[in-house]
């Protein structure tokens, strides 16, 4: 999976969330709209967040729901959903969001250059921001595509 | 020298910190193991780390340990982990 070359279908700007279990549900409509995952999943990912709460609030703004691995993961892909109004997913520090991405994998041990990937494209302070005022899924793909190198 | 990056799930996030935690470390220059894991697998993984990774929602499921918990905000900040890591290993 290339960052820089998502599939249309996982990338939607400009949605609308009433609040954080919305959000977490267009990002997966996204995956499933991508051949990605079933609706299954996208409920499994709301559970993380009941469970567990906030904490894939992970950066100022930005979201990464996820699940573990399941038979509703049809194959590894990540969404990418920015909304129209940010929202507040409870974190004491990073509310509120204004980007959710959606990871899917289909084992614990195949995803990490993806999220090195993600972590060489965040790790710039100004990528959220970036991605929440792009107006076309070609710019995001565009921002995804920097993975600047560890200095 | 062990170090675990928790997270609920046991992967995405705690993957994220464990690859920003290795470069952190790197600029440190001290070299330890990174175990990324998830709530089931800490008790076991935290037995012999000498510090867990974790964010603020998530302290609250660690429950007794020996290891420092060090509470991360920002999973992308490397100045903030390079800071945290130096304080808990220095």
């Amino acid at each position: 999976m290339r960052l820089e070359e998502l599939p249309d279908e996982v990338i939607v700007l400009g949605a609308h969330a009433c609040d954080w279990r919305d959000a977490v549900h267009l990002a997966g409509d996204a995956l499933v709209a991508g051949g990605v995952t079933t609706d299954a999943y996208t409920e499994r990912m709301v559970q993380v967040v009941e469970e567990f709460g906030a904490y894939i609030v992970i950066a100022p703004g930005l979201a990464l729901a996820h699940a573990r691995p399941g038979p509703d993961v049809v194959h590894d892909g990540l969404a990418v959903v920015t909304l129209d109004e940010p929202v507040a997913f409870g974190h004491p520090h990073n509310d509120p969001v204004e980007v959710v991405l959606a990871l899917a994998v289909t084992s614990n041990e195949g995803h990490v250059t993806v999220l090195a990937d993600l972590a060489n494209v965040f790790n710039d302070p100004t990528a959220t921001r970036s991605i929440a005022q792009a107006a076309t899924v070609g710019r995001v793909r565009a921002v995804l595509g920097q993975a600047r190198p560890e200095p | 020298m062990k170090i675990i990056a928790f997270c609920g799930a046991g992967i995405g996030t705690s993957a994220i910190l464990k690859v920003n935690a290795e470069r952190a470390l790197a600029r440190l220059g001290i070299e330890a193991d990174i175990e990324a894991t998830d709530v089931a697998g800490l008790s076991v993984a935290a037995e012999d780390a000498q510090v867990i990774l974790a964010s603020p929602e998530l302290v609250k499921f660690i429950g007794k340990t020996y290891a420092d918990v060090v509470v991360i905000e920002n999973y992308f900040d490397l100045d903030e982990l390079t800071r945290k890591l130096e304080i808990a290993l220095g």
